[in-house]
């Protein structure tokens, strides 16, 4: 692959993966703000389930919800910024690409921008800066409206991703490709299970967020009721999302992986020769020269019965395509899935220990286990990366799976020559750091400041006269 | 069908100018009318709501380009490569500046990021002039519909004219929008500003009429094809009229809304003037890429046309509650 194309792929990898950092944020603490605020907001003491709240539990979720709606607005002012070079790059870099699928995929973008960015940034101006100037309606409703931009933006760039990985609804001659089906492109099968993994992930990581912001704070023994309530929410969420991530979500995801590229699927697996009841690997190391897997320990057959539910069915391995088919990276494959799936398993088993002792009441008290929580949340983001990495690896050598090659993708040398993206490509790296380190600064100044008390509206009881 | 799609990215391209415009401007501003920290508070606070709103126009710009011309966005970003990387730094900078200005309650923190804010916002005013500079004047497209501008190719006599213009044009801009917004000294100096800036508008859009014959005939004999077209400057000119009596009778609101209009009337002359190009070759036809050589397969743009006119009655309806909501308040 020539050295131009190269550095594009490597400044695309490098800057969408820093920007996925922050909407995974703001997705998922998307979700548990407005959350917080509907409690809040509709919460009364003669309602029921959730919102069966006294006017004391409905201030723990407004001092709540205004204390991560800080954090969210500085990780939002991120992914803003981050987000940008993204929807330019695809001209930039990778001009070609665009000029083949543009008739698609700009589509997709297109949505994007006028559905769901323009919703988020117009309710994000009201929700952060508005909370002392509008009503209390106003406010909640702002933070629902934010919630459903930033889940709506990732269904359309999923479905970007998706159309990418599983091209559907389209027609089109060898030099480019047009839209003939918008409600295909819109329930392509891909996305259908695609995207709910994703802001899987994405919630995930903002249960895990906020569960260890608790138990930072149980641990220091600081802002106990806020320390609780947080604790609380992100446990029963991490269980819920943690489940959802495994079955059926990524269980659904693997076997369209399994279904659509077979080439993938065998690096994801580390499977070298096609065999019949494949056994699943546990430990294994993908030699790609022997064409082995080295000290392996696996459960015999396991694989076979996973995908098609039957122990003699037949998994194709990597020697049935040519290496011109195999993922440009076959080991990079196959151990970002194994992280994903490896960590995903363990934060499952946490979640569930975790809810286990908040049933029994002994949560609170188990410093081992708050521990655990606490330093847990930085795992759910390398999840996340890994299986963007799987993904997008596992995708090579195509850009568009089986239509169009990277290699044919990248914006043509004369207009882009390896030299100039290498510097931009260094300059993105030495912006990026730099906006990393201002990012953790001011997160760990919020953290260290702590929640404000703050009462809920309206209240249900109208104050008695006099107090 | 292309037709109505160019007008359509015209369109949201000028909601972009015109919004973003009063929050870039206001940067480029920012030394001059915020004398010290109080004030220069006070300016940061009136767009820090609204900005982020305001910037999310030009990305809608990208991907509407992007979904109804796909060899025009390919072409143009992959030829402008540098220019449209130095203009993201910016925008990360300028945005970063202004929503984190206010996490840290300290002056030497407020001038670090002011100053990132002033110089970005400054240099993307005359940036944004030098991209339409560029488009007037015609790039030197291939054969294959690809061509590259080098960085200081990009900065070219024109575009750099251009750009001081663009400058120009936000300030007073922003200087309108500060004279509603803003009250007291800091309110007066942006009324007073605002008065001086129109005078200059209009001498320097007088003076940048030669130049503009010079490298494109076309945006005046254009004029003679189709003689309505004159309907655009026109509007432009009864737009300054109406601010310059709106300011002597001390109509505030109305001056900044006669600004808009004409901002948008400048940026329809320009766009009335490209077409039926999207994005001229410097070298003429057949390079040129046009509305029909560039644009999406008739099938995308129909399905488009569906959705998108949905999406922008939507977003009317949540910029008007949102701003009306944030703007209630009195100036402050
Ligand atoms: C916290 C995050 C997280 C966790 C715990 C998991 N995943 Fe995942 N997974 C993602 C986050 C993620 C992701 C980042 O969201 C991906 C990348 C692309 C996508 O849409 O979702 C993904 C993709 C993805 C794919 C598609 C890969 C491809 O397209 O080539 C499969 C087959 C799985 N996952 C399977 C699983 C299984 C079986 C899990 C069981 C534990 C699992 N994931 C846990
Ligand atoms: C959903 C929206 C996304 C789209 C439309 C998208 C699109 C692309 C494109 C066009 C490329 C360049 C061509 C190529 O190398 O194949 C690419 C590569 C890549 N992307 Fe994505 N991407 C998306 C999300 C992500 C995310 C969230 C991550 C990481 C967290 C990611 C990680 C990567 C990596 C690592 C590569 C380089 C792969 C390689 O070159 O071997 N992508 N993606
Ligand atoms: C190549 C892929 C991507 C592109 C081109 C892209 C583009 C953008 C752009 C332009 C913005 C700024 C919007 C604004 O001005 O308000 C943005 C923000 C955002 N993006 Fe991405 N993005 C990509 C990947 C992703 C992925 C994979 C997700 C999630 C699934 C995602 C979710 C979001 C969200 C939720 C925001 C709102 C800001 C935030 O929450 O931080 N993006 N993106």
């Amino acid at each position: 692959m020539s050295s131009y194309v190269l550095v594009d792929r490597l400044q695309f990898a490098f800057t969408v993966t820093f920007h996925y950092m922050f909407p995974i944020l703001t997705m998922g603490l998307g979700l548990f703000i407005a959350y917080l605020k509907t409690v809040s907001y509709v919460g009364r003491p003669h309602r029921r389930w959730l919102l069966r709240k006294t006017d004391e539990e409905r201030d723990a979720h407004e001092s709540a919800a205004r204390f991560w709606a800080k954090i969210f607005a500085v990780t939002f002012a991120v992914g803003v910024v981050t987000g940008i070079p993204l929807e330019f790059e695809f001209g930039t870099n990778w001009a070609a690409f665009s000029n083949y699928a543009g008739g698609v995929i700009g589509q997709t973008l297109a949505l994007e921008g006028t559905f769901s960015f323009l919703l988020e940034s117009a309710f994000l101006g009201v929700f952060i800066y508005g909370a002392s100037r509008v009503s209390p309606r106003s406010h909640w409703l702002s933070a629902v409206a934010v919630f459903i931009g930033s889940w709506l933006s990732g269904f359309f760039i999923v479905a970007t991703d998706a159309w990418m990985q599983h091209p559907v609804g389209y027609a089109g001659t060898g030099k480019s490709v047009h839209l003939k089906s918008f409600w295909a492109l819109m329930t392509n099968p891909w996305l259908i299970w695609q995207y709910p993994h994703n802001m899987g992930g994405a919630a995930l990581t903002g249960a895990f967020v906020l569960a260890a912001m608790g138990a930072f704070y149980l641990l220091l023994g600081r802002h106990e009721r806020f320390a609780r309530l947080c604790v609380t929410v992100g446990v029963v969420g991490a269980l819920i999302f943690a489940v959802l991530q495994i079955f059926p979500t990524g269980d659904q995801s693997g076997e369209n992986v399994y279904h659509d590229q077979p080439a993938t699927f065998a690096s994801m697996e580390g499977v070298f020769q096609t065999q019949r009841g494949a056994p699943l690997v546990i430990i294994g190391n993908p030699n790609t020269q022997t064409r082995q897997l080295e000290s392996v320990i696996a459960l015999p057959k396991f694989l076979s019965f996973l995908t098609s539910h039957h122990f003699t069915s037949v998994v194709r391995g990597l020697d049935s395509f040519p290496t011109s088919l195999w993922p440009s990276s076959v080991p990079l494959v196959y151990y970002s899935y194994r992280i994903m799936v490896g960590l995903g398993t363990l934060l499952a088993l946490l979640a569930v220990i975790a809810t286990y002792l908040l049933w029994r009441r002994k949560l609170f008290r188990s410093r081992t286990v708050l521990w655990a929580l606490m330093i847990a949340f930085p795992f759910t983001y390398i999840a996340n990366i890994a299986g963007w990495v799987t993904a997008e690896v596992g995708r090579q050598p195509w850009v568009v799976y089986g239509l169009l090659r990277t290699s044919a993708a990248a914006s043509p040398a004369q207009s882009v020559p390896a030299g100039i993206g290498i510097f931009t490509l260094l300059g993105f790296l030495g912006l990026y750091i730099l906006i990393a380190i201002l990012y953790v600064l001011l997160i760990v100044r919020i953290v260290a400041r702590g929640p404000e008390d703050v009462p809920a509206r309206p209240r249900s009881v109208p104050a008695a006269v006099g107090v | 069908m292309h037709t109505l799609w160019f007008l359509l990215l015209a369109a949201v391209i000028t909601v972009y100018v015109v919004l973003d415009g009063f929050d870039l401007g206001a940067g480029a501003l920012f030394f001059l009318l915020g004398r010290g920290e109080e004030e220069r508070g006070r300016i940061s606070s009136a767009i820090g709501p609204v900005w982020d709103g305001n910037e999310t126009w030009l990305v809608v710009g990208g991907g509407v380009l992007f979904l109804s011309f796909p060899r025009a966005y390919a072409g143009a970003f992959s030829g402008l490569y540098f220019g449209l990387m130095i203009v993201l730094w910016l925008l990360i900078g300028r945005g970063l500046a202004i929503e984190f200005r206010h996490q840290i309650d300290h002056p030497l923190w407020h001038q670090a990021t002011d100053f990132v804010f002033a110089v970005a916002s400054a240099l993307l005013a005359i940036v944004l002039g030098v991209a339409l500079g560029n488009v007037v004047r015609g790039v030197p497209i291939g054969a294959n519909g690809y061509f590259h501008l080098p960085l200081f190719s990009i900065l070219n006599w024109y575009a750099l004219l251009v750009g001081l213009l663009a400058l120009l044009v936000l300030s007073a801009q922003s200087a309108s929008f500060l004279a509603v917004r803003a009250a007291g000294t800091l309110g007066e100096r942006a009324r007073k500003l605002a008065r001086r800036l129109v005078p200059a508008q209009i001498i320097a859009g007088a003076i940048m009429v030669w130049p503009t014959y010079a490298v494109r005939h076309h945006m005046l004999t254009g004029f003679g094809d189709h003689p309505w077209t004159i309907i655009l400057p026109a509007a432009g000119a009864i737009a300054i009229l109406t601010e310059i009596v709106a300011q002597a009778r001390g109509r505030w609101g109305r001056a900044f809304v006669a600004n808009c209009a004409a901002i948008t009337a400048l940026l329809a002359t320009a766009a009335a003037g490209v077409y039926p190009d999207i994005l001229p070759a410097r070298q003429g036809h057949p390079f040129s890429l046009t509305i029909d050589n560039a644009a999406a397969a008739a099938h995308s743009l129909d399905v488009a046309i569906v959705w998108f006119p949905i999406g922008m009655v939507l977003a009317a309806c949540y910029f008007t509650y949102a701003y009306r909501t944030l703007f209630r308040s009195p100036p402050a």
